[in-house]
């Protein structure tokens, strides 16, 4: 049988090519963008057929595959349903630089809304987070059309 | 009508973090000249041949043809399958799929991954939406922890339920794996002590990152009778792409599409009482968190059980229903290849040729697939053609 091979003369060779994407965000995330770049809303799309609403919109309902086009606002505030505290860094795929640690992903059903959005807590304590909590956006004050830059955070609503 | 499936080979490398001495293409040919070798055939023997891993780990966009010198493929038909975190066990689908359709005779599955050659989280990370989910799901590592805290909210499991799942795998890839890339065992103390990677997911919770191949050889029932004198049969394949987004996915407390792949699989294969009806299972647990909250998708256990079985010990070597003889992938994670290690051990347990990892008796396998935006395939193997 073959052995695998070792060989301490063996040589690697580095590729750091830059290479960029050029995204087209589509119909569906402009409008959602825009939205929220000029009046700090977070609108969802609803299906006409079963009435689920899904935020970010999207074309098609996944379940019905109908064309969506009844866009709303859904609220800034909602659950909580999962996070978890990232300690690690690894290359950030859109700014290509080492990724800013220690943050809380956080993933959250918004009020009005069927679907789920990730974003981020500013909290990374998690010994102060718990899955079921209110959280609501928190909005940048120069926004930009960026979906993380101008929604800035999620903070915990305080009882 | 499809036609009956056998298995009736299975190579693997000796699967290691960094394999800085060997090219991919050199890599694919031991674990193709050990599948052949293993079911005492020829590269002429091969009809077609599938093959796949994530492009992004390596750059290497044209697989199927960059492979040549390795997968003997040269002027035979080849498929390439890429589906993220399932290719391998798709790439086993595909190879079900050439020789249930009647077209081909004897195929040979291919995966694997270089994943020393690139940063492995960042790669993973293009899996998900740049607009609007990439900047915080990091990697495979993030969604599986935060899944994890709505399963333990949801059902009260503990950190130290995952803990247990993380040292019966690395035990039994020290014990009984030769080929295993982490060999060391490890106690529940250990574990709960390593620091968090992801809350709450912690360093000895988490699989590496490993380069390796795997390949597997599948044929019609007329050619695996003659090659094998026990093949595998393949009884049963789901598969089940189920969401859109991964923070839909996330928000659940289970996994709906293992559920699902499960239940497709179980049915074409006569599987009405998993727990009973299955010997060894080999399943794609990425952290040992999945190890716990996926169990009751398989039917292994009730709504929220995955705690109760996981300490019950029936899925310890030895117990009713061993879980990852080999390890499994918090062992071993050459990605492209995981899921086909599945099935080959899976095959290999049925087929009696499992040496120090062998169940004894196994007739009824299962082998799983996991994709990092939870979707998810399920592989049901057996050492009888089919169950009665
Ligand atoms: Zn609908």
């Amino acid at each position: 049988m073959e052995k695998d091979r070792k060989d301490a003369g063996a040589i690697s060779i580095t590729a750091m090519a830059d290479m960029p994407y050029y995204y087209h965000v589509g119909f569906y995330y402009s409008r959602f963008l825009r939205e929220l770049r000029d009046s700090k809303r977070i609108v969802g799309v609803k299906c006409p057929e079963c009435e689920k609403v899904y935020v970010p919109p999207r074309i098609v309902c996944r379940d019905c595959f109908v064309t969506m086009e009844e866009f709303l606002p859904v609220s800034s505030e909602g659950t909580l349903l999962a996070y978890t505290v990232t300690n690690f860094s690894y290359t950030d795929t859109t700014k290509g630089e080492p990724k800013k640690i220690p943050y809380t992903a956080a993933y959250i059903k918004l009020d009005g809304s069927d679907s789920n959005i990730v974003h981020c807590l500013d909290e990374t304590d998690e010994t102060r987070i718990k899955a079921g909590m209110r959280v609501r956006a928190v909005f940048s004050g120069d926004r930009t059309g960026d979906y993380f830059h101008d929604i800035d955070h999620f903070e915990i609503i305080e009882h | 009508m499809r036609n009956r499936v056998g298995i009736v080979g299975f190579g693997q490398t000796h699967h290691r973090s960094k394999n800085t001495d060997c090219k991919g293409q050199e890599l694919i040919s031991i674990a193709v000249k050990r599948a052949l070798e293993s079911a005492g055939l020829t590269i002429s023997d091969i009809d077609a041949v599938v093959i796949g891993n994530m492009d992004h780990f390596e750059s290497i966009n044209y697989v199927d043809m960059w492979s040549i010198d390795g997968s003997g493929g040269f002027m035979k038909p080849i498929m390439k399958v890429t589906t993220g975190g399932t290719t391998g066990s798709a790439i086993g689908h595909a190879g079900f799929y050439h020789i249930a359709s009647g077209l081909f005779d004897t195929v040979l599955a291919i995966g694997w991954e270089q994943n020393s050659e690139s940063d492995t989280t960042a790669a993973i990370s293009t899996c998900f939406d740049p607009i609007t989910e990439r900047e915080f799901c990091g990697g495979a590592i993030g969604p599986l922890a935060a899944q994890y805290t709505a399963y333990m909210s949801k059902y009260g499991a503990t950190e130290e339920d995952a803990a247990i799942v993380s040292v019966r795998d690395h035990k039994n890839a020290a014990m009984y794996n030769p080929y295993a890339h982490l060999r060391q065992t490890m106690t529940v103390d250990q574990v709960m002590k390593s620091q968090y990677i992801s809350y709450p997911i912690k360093l000895l919770d988490i699989c590496p990152r490993t380069d390796g191949a795997a390949a597997v050889i599948f044929a019609t029932e007329e050619r695996a009778r003659k090659i094998a004198e026990r093949p595998a049969w393949v009884l049963g394949v789901g598969d089940c792409h189920i969401l859109v987004h991964v923070a839909d996915g996330i928000g659940l407390a289970n996994l709906p599409s293992l559920e699902r792949a499960a239940h497709e699989a179980y049915e074409m294969a006569g599987v009405t009482d998993p727990f009973e009806q299955l010997d060894v299972a080999e399943l794609y647990i990425p952290a040992s968190t999945a190890g716990v909250t996926w169990m009751e998708a398989l039917g292994l256990c009730e709504e929220g059980g995955g705690p109760r079985l996981i300490r019950s010990g029936v899925t310890e070597m030895g117990g009713e229903l061993p879980i990852n003889p080999s390890g499994g992938v918090l062992a071993t994670n050459p990605i492209g290849a995981t899921g086909l290690l599945r099935i080959g051990e899976a095959a290999l347990q049925v087929m009696g040729r499992a040496e120090d990892k062998q169940v004894e008796g196994a007739e009824v396998a299962v082998a799983t697939g996991f994709g990092g935006c939870f979707w998810s395939d399920v592989t049901v193997i057996s050492s009888r053609p089919q169950l009665d």
